[in-house]
């Protein structure tokens, strides 16, 4: 059998539209075609590329994260704060971090709550944790973090680089390793997995730490851009990465998620603000611009699932 | 027990380990009693069929011995193990099933799934582990298969996915399944896969191991299973060797023998009227449907077999898709109160009333008054037991929230009444005042078209059609509908 596997056909409009998106904004800025071009264009879709890993963890046990945004600003003025004056409490405060994520798993679960409730609630919680960090902007970023996001390897952007890393390391974790196999299961047959004895809970706590330990990341890969951090700096992550892992070809439930395609993603959405400003639209549109390619590409994909069906159905 | 001397001559060895004995199973639903006592002891190397009419236990026996139910009562040992418990011991012990329904996450490949099931698959290259044991097992039980094992379960067709999910189970990685389960295999496959399936059955029996087996069909229990047992009201009535069974005594033994419970035999002027509602064959199989007013149509047959997408068919042919509008000519007493039924925020008031705004309104506003007369009435008419219509749905005991949401429909003026084997779980009381409701209404020139589960409920209709596989297979008229007749018609004889 030749016909490409579903998995296939569901990278492939996330990755043509990245395609066609770059294309446009050579063809409109020619200059961009160069590595420190392709660096600026990219070096903020780092952050936002692991905080769509995070979010698409969570909606792979079918649930989602409202609260992605405020926790990536919280690690961000960790990072900035602690990490960088006293590198242990720092450690620890992200630690317990992850833990606290890890216990969200579990209460959702075992309290049978909406995730979307709960989230939301902790998006307050980890709000005015970062703003009782640091009432307004500053920080300082550590060093390492700061080198690491302002290095300059031959030939390829960082930005490149990194995203590729990641893209690799989640697609091992969560599309080829056993433990990515049981949490997309959970996501696909809950009932399967309890049936052949696995312990759901744990499954679904692990789930929720990994996909704190991305979110973690990404705070500490933005602070090393930004060089100093808000207590606002990410809010914008949480729509961000949800719409990154859609656009990836990643689904709200069943367990159907991409990292790849999730990484592509968060490439597509930051390429399309630059478009857009290429285009020179004004930022009181952008928004709205944005939207209108997020619309277009999901409605490709929904032409594209019904291409398939009719397809299956013959 | 019985099911030992039966077999003792037919094994070799002398001392018969029981894979699993259940005795004196007991389990209740609040006040259903699922099951009432039941002992099933399986051997190793013998093949058992199960047969049961709907409710008779089946599932319930099936979840008990796989370890997802503990019993209110009674002892179940693995090996002439009684110490352990759960789903984690009784896979210790190769108990292993297959559901009717999917039981396979269908966002993960095939390999994937072999990777939950057996736990035991580890290390680097279980991928490459996992797929040669699969391939060789789909080879041997349904040889010349197509199934591509790396494929994702949802692109597979129902009849493919069912092969995995059996090959799946019969696979032996780690520990050897000593007993197999199968609920349904053969549900989707057609008669030449269900022959191989058989076969293989009768071939994995014959080396030592036990299978139960759980089918409608009852040309392959006869023809496949050593032993057959016949479950009835949560009990085992029967158990002997399957030479001693024959199709018609097998549903001789599933239906009960209790009173001819004495129907009302209603006026017969209306068989010539004309149809209201009529359906053709579902799928170009089977019967049409028809219903004409004032009727009491009884739709039976084993649950699951198409009788709810029948009653969502009719539905829809009544009702617009885009626009509801006023939906005055239908409507439906649904059968899962807390999924499609109740509304559990609301008052009784307002969940009895929500079908009826439309003729409780004024110029688009609810006329309070009138809401609560409507729920003065049939607080009186069918007796909900509450001291005041304003408590919440939820104060109410299940047979009262479900005399509610009858009521909701009686309340309206369609003229046809669906119902989605609305009695499941409701108490005997309960049920026999709704029967009194529903026999005023129809003869008030009422239409009833309605699914059920129980056989005496399906005995009050005028009619009844018998569904099998998602078509109607027989349609049984005033005296005819009798337990024997539904079951001949529901299970399948020789016909695979």
């Amino acid at each position: 059998m030749n016909r490409p596997s579903s998995a296939t056909l569901r990278l492939l409009i996330p990755a043509l539209s990245l395609a066609v998106l770059l294309i446009a904004v050579f063809y409109l800025q020619p200059r961009a075609m160069s590595y420190i071009g392709l660096n600026l264009l990219f070096n903020l879709a780092v952050p936002i590329a692991l905080a769509t890993i995070a979010q698409m963890l969570i909606i792979s046990v079918n649930d989602l994260d409202l609260s992605m945004g405020t926790f990536v600003s919280f690690t961000a003025c960790v990072a900035a704060t602690y990490l960088q004056s006293s590198p242990l409490i720092g450690i620890l405060i992200l630690a317990a971090a992850i833990a606290v994520y890890a216990v969200i798993g579990i209460i959702i679960y075992i309290r049978d709550l909406p995730s979307i409730v709960v989230t939301l609630g902790m998006s307050f919680v980890w709000g005015g944790l970062a703003v009782l960090l640091l009432p307004a902007p500053g920080g300082t970023a550590p060093d390492w973090a700061r080198w690491l996001m302002t290095s300059k390897p031959p030939l390829v952007p960082i930005a490149i680089v990194a995203s590729v890393v990641i893209a690799l390391i989640s697609h091992l974790i969560v599309m080829r390793s056993s433990f990515g196999v049981l949490i997309r299961g959970v996501g696909g047959n809950q009932r399967s997995l309890q049936r052949a004895g696995w312990s759901v809970v744990s499954l679904r706590a692990a789930a929720y730490a990994l996909a704190g330990l991305f979110a973690v990341l990404a705070g500490v890969a933005l602070v090393g851009l930004t060089t100093s951090a808000d207590a606002n700096i990410a809010l914008r992550y949480t729509l961000l990465s949800i719409a990154g892992v859609i656009l990836g070809g990643g689904e709200f439930t069943g367990g159907r998620v991409s990292p790849v395609g999730a990484v592509i993603g968060a490439l597509t959405l930051t390429l399309a603000g630059s478009f857009l400003s290429f285009l020179r639209i004004s930022p009181d549109w952008q928004i709205g611009a944005q939207g209108a390619i997020l619309v277009i590409v999901l409605a490709l994909r929904l032409l594209l699932n019904r291409v398939e069906k009719r397809e299956k159905q013959l | 027990m019985i099911a030992v001397k039966d077999n003792a001559s037919m094994r070799q060895d002398a001392e018969p380990q029981a894979v699993v004995s259940a005795r004196g199973i007991k389990v209740h639903f609040g006040a259903v009693k699922a099951l009432d006592g039941a002992d099933v002891t399986i051997l190793a190397g013998e093949c058992i069929g199960l047969v049961g009419h709907n409710g008779a236990g089946k599932s319930t026996i099936v979840n008990v011995i796989n370890g997802g139910l503990s019993p209110h009562e009674g002892i179940i040992a693995y090996e002439g193990d009684d110490k352990v418990h759960g789903i984690n011991a009784a896979r210790a012990h190769g108990i292993r099933c297959v559901f009717q329904e999917l039981s396979l996450a269908p966002n993960l490949t095939v390999v994937e799934n072999m990777r939950v099931v057996h736990r035991s698959l580890a290390g680097w290259n279980w991928r490459r582990q996992a797929a040669a044991i699969i391939r060789a097992k789909l080879d041997e039980i349904f040889t010349g298969h197509k199934i591509d094992v790396m494929r994702t379960v949802g692109e597979l067709s129902i009849a493919e996915r069912q092969m995995v999910e059996i090959a799946i189970t019969f696979c032996a990685v780690g520990e050897e399944p000593k007993l197999v389960i199968l609920d349904e295999p053969t549900s989707s496959l057609d008669a030449g896969l269900a022959a191989q399936l058989m076969a293989y059955v009768r071939a994995f029996v014959q080396t030592g191991g036990a299978v139960m087996l759980i089918s409608h069909i009852l040309g392959e229990i006869l023809s496949t299973a050593s032993r057959i047992l016949v479950m009835k009201d949560g009990r085992v009535v029967a158990d002997r060797v399957a030479q001693d069974f024959t199709v018609h005594s097998l549903v001789q033994a599933m239906g009960s023998v209790v009173k001819e419970q004495d129907r009302k035999v209603r006026n017969e002027e209306r068989v010539a009227a004309s149809p209201i509602l009529a359906l053709p064959a579902r799928g170009g199989k089977g019967l049409a449907f028809a219903v004409r007013k004032g009727e009491m149509i009884g739709l039976a047959g084993l649950a699951g077999h198409g009788q709810t997408e029948m009653l969502l068919d009719l539905h829809r042919s009544l009702s617009s898709n885009w626009l509801p509008g006023r939906q005055d000519k239908i409507t439906f007493v649904a059968g899962d109160r807390s999924l499609n039924g109740t509304f559990p925020l609301w008052s009784i008031l307002k969940n009895l009333s929500i079908a009826s705004l439309g003729e409780l309104s004024q110029k688009y506003l609810v006329n309070r008054q009138r809401e609560e007369g409507l729920g003065a009435d049939w607080k009186g008419r069918i007796e909900i037991r509450t001291p005041a219509m304003e408590n919440g749905i939820l104060s109410l005991s299940g047979g009262n929230q479900q005399k509610v949401l009858f009521a909701r429909a009686l309340a309206t003026t369609s003229p046809i009444v669906l119902m989605d084997d609305p009695m499941r779980g409701v108490d005997i009381g309960t049920k026999q005042e709704v029967y009194r409701i529903l026999n005023h209404e129809a003869a008030a020139g009422r239409t009833f078209i309605w699914y059920s589960t129980e056989m005496d409920e399906i005995r009050l209709c005028d009619r009844a059609y018998v569904f099998r596989n998602g078509a109607i297979v027989a349609e049984l008229v005033g005296d005819q509908i009798t337990e024997e007749n539904v079951l001949a018609a529901s299970f399948a004889g020789e016909d695979a």
